[in-house]
C-alpha cells in the first residue's frame, strides 16, 4: 500500500503539489514511484522555464521506459531539486521528500482541479 | 486467433511469484520479478533463469535438410559436425531481413532451428514456401518445446547441482540431446546475455519440474526486461530493433554470420554482396552519451541540426553505468569516434560513435 499524505493535491497523472505560500513543490507520488521501479533519471526543466498545466515539464525514467511529467499547476520554474541529478533513487526512497521542481504558481485557482489525499486514494484503488 | 494471448507452461508460476507481466508476441510473459537491475545483476555475476518457452521450434529433416536449411539460413552449416549450433539469419531476396534464429545440427540431414516467438507465423510460413522445391520435411514443433536459459558465471555449476546435467563437456555453441524423466532433451551452451549459459528445450512437464527445481534451489527468476538489458550490453540484436524487414544483417554490421561464398549461394546472398561492396546507406553504430538521460528507441540522431538516423535500443546500462545505444544511421556519419547528438524531448544532447559490443561477453569457449 502506498503512502498518501493529507492536505497536498494530486493530478490523475500522479504528480502532486505541495502548496507553501505562493509556491508549488511539484514531484511525484509514491504510488507511481513504486510503479515505476527504480528511478535511473530524472530530466528536469531549468529554472525560470514556464510551466504550464496539463503539459509536459519532462520525465522520471526507470531501466524499462520513460515516463512524462505532466505539470498539475502553471507558474515559473524558481528551483530544481538539483540533488536528484546525482541521485535519481532518491524518489524511490521518498517521492514526497523529494520533490522535482518548486514553482512559483500563476494561478492558485488551477489547484481546484486537482485531487485531494482522499480523491486520489479512491482513484488508485487503495 | 492471432489475437488471442498465449501462455507459457510456467504462467501460473510466474504469477504467484509476483512477476510484473505484460504481453509480448503474442504471448503473456514475465517482464520482472525482483526489478530489472537485481536479475541483470544475478546474471552477470552469479546465475539466473529465464522462461523462454515463446521462442519457436521447427524441425527439418528428409534427404535434401541440409541444402535446404543452407539455402535459406546465411551462415554454413554444410558438412558440420552433429552437436554443433550455429547463429545467423534468414533473408529475403533484396536482404531484408525474415529472422535472426539458431540452427542445431541434430543428425545427417537432421536440423532444429530455434526462431523468435513474434516470427513463428511468418517464418513458418515462409519456410515451407521455400521448401516446395526440396525434398523435405519441416515439422512445426513449437506447441511441444518449451524452454529454460540458465544463464550467469554459475550456470554450469547449477545445471551439475541442480538440475543434474553435467554439461562440462559442452563448448560454445554445441548441443547435446540427453535422456531426462523418460524424454530425450536438447541441452545446448548458448545464451542471449553475453555470459556463459544454456539453454534446454524439453516437454512443458519437464520444464516445470526444473524450474521448481530451479527456485527450490533459490536460483533468481529472470524477466524479459533484463533479457533485453543484458542482450544490449552484449552487442546482441533483437529482431524488431536492429533487424528487420528493412535491416539486413549488413547494415546491422553481422557480416561475419553471411557466408557469401558458400556452395549454393543463399536467399539474399547476392544483395548482400552488393551491399558489402557497395557499402549500405544505412549502419548500425553503438553511440555513448556523456550525460545521464536515455536514449530510447525512435529518437532521432542528428548530425549538427541535420537528423541522421534513430536509436533502435538504448538504456542507462547497468553493467557499464553509462548511456548507451544502437542507432541506425547514415554510413557516412557512423565511423568510431565520430561525434554525433541524440534528440530526447525538448533536448539534444552529445553522443560519440562507439563500438556496439559494450559489455566484453564472458563466454566458455
Amino acid at each position: 500500500m502506498s503512502k498518501i499524505i493529507e492536505g497536498l493535491y494530486y493530478s490523475e497523472s500522479h504528480e502532486y503539489v505541495r502548496v507553501e505560500g505562493e509556491f508549488g513543490f511539484i514531484g511525484i507520488t509514491d504510488h507511481a514511484q513504486h510503479e515505476l521501479g527504480n528511478v535511473v533519471y530524472v530530466d528536469m526543466p531549468e529554472v525560470d522555464d514556464e510551466v504550464t498545466a496539463g503539459e509536459e515539464f519532462g520525465a522520471v525514467e526507470s531501466t524499462k521506459a520513460a515516463s512524462d511529467l505532466i505539470c498539475p499547476v502553471s507558474g515559473t520554474v524558481v528551483e530544481v531539486n538539483e540533488a536528484l541529478e546525482d541521485e535519481p533513487g532518491l524518489i524511490n526512497k521518498d517521492a514526497f521528500e523529494n520533490w522535482i521542481i518548486k514553482v512559483e504558481l500563476s494561478d492558485k485557482g488551477e489547484l481546484d482541479n486537482l485531487m485531494d489525499a482522499a480523491g486520489y486514494k479512491a482513484m488508485i484503488g487503495e | 486467433m492471432a489475437d488471442e494471448i498465449k501462455i507459457t507452461c510456467l504462467h501460473d508460476k510466474h504469477v504467484a511469484l509476483g512477476a510484473l507481466m505484460s504481453p509480448f508476441a503474442g504471448y503473456d510473459m514475465p517482464i520482472q520479478y525482483n526489478g530489472i537491475e537485481t536479475e541483470h545483476n544475478a546474471v552477470r555475476k552469479a546465475v539466473g533463469v529465464f522462461d523462454v518457452s515463446h521462442m519457436g521450434e521447427v524441425r527439418i529433416t528428409g534427404p535434401q535438410a541440409e541444402k535446404f536449411v543452407n539455402y535459406i539460413f546465411t551462415n554454413d552449416i554444410a558438412g558440420a559436425e552433429v552437436g554443433k549450433v550455429f547463429y545467423g539469419m534468414m533473408l529475403y531476396p533484396d536482404g531484408g531481413t525474415v529472422d535472426d534464429l539458431l540452427v542445431y545440427k541434430m543428425g545427417e540431414n537432421d536440423l532444429f532451428l530455434v526462431i523468435n516467438a513474434a516470427n513463428i507465423d511468418k517464418d513458418v510460413a515462409w519456410i515451407n514456401q521455400q521448401a516446395a522445391n526440396f525434398d523435405v520435411k519441416v515439422d512445426h514443433q513449437s506447441d511441444y518445446y518449451s524452454q529454460l536459459a540458465i544463464q550467469g558465471p554459475e550456470a554450469e555449476k547449477t545445471m551439475a547441482a541442480v538440475l543434474n546435467i553435467d554439461c562440462s563437456d559442452l563448448t560454445f555453441y554445441t548441443h547435446k540431446e540427453i535422456e531426462y524423466d523418460g524424454e530425450t532433451i536438447i541441452v545446448s551452451r548458448t545464451g542471449y546475455t553475453g555470459e556463459d549459459g544454456f539453454e534446454v528445450y524439453a516437454s512443458a512437464a519437464v520444464i516445470m519440474k526444473m524450474w521448481d527445481m530451479l527456485m527450490a534451489a533459490g536460483v533468481q527468476p529472470c524477466g524479459l526486461g533484463c533479457r533485453d538489458t543484458l542482450r544490449f550490453e552484449a552487442g546482441l540484436p533483437l529482431y524488431g530493433d536492429e533487424l528487420t524487414a528493412e535491416i539486413s544483417p549488413i547494415v546491422a554490421t553481422l557480416g561475419m554470420f553471411c557466408k557469401l561464398d558458400k556452395e549454393g549461394g543463399f536467399i539474399g546472398r547476392d544483395a548482400c554482396a552488393q551491399q558489402k561492396a557497395e557499402g549500405s546507406a544505412k549502419k548500425l553504430v553503438g553511440l555513448e552519451l556523456k550525460d545521464k538521460a536515455i536514449p530510447r528507441h525512435g529518437y532521432e540522431v542528428l548530425d549538427g541540426d541535420k537528423v541522421v538516423g534513430y536509436i533502435t535500443t538504448g538504456y542507462r546500462s547497468i553493467s557499464c553505468e553509462k548511456s548507451l545505444a544502437f542507432a541506425l544511421v547514415d554510413r557516412a556519419v557512423g565511423a568510431l569516434g565520430n561525434e554525433l547528438s541524440v534528440r530526447i524531448r525538448k533536448k539534444v544532447f552529445p553522443a560519440t560513435v562507439v563500438k556496439k559490443r559494450f559489455y566484453q561477453p564472458n563466454y566458455k569457449k
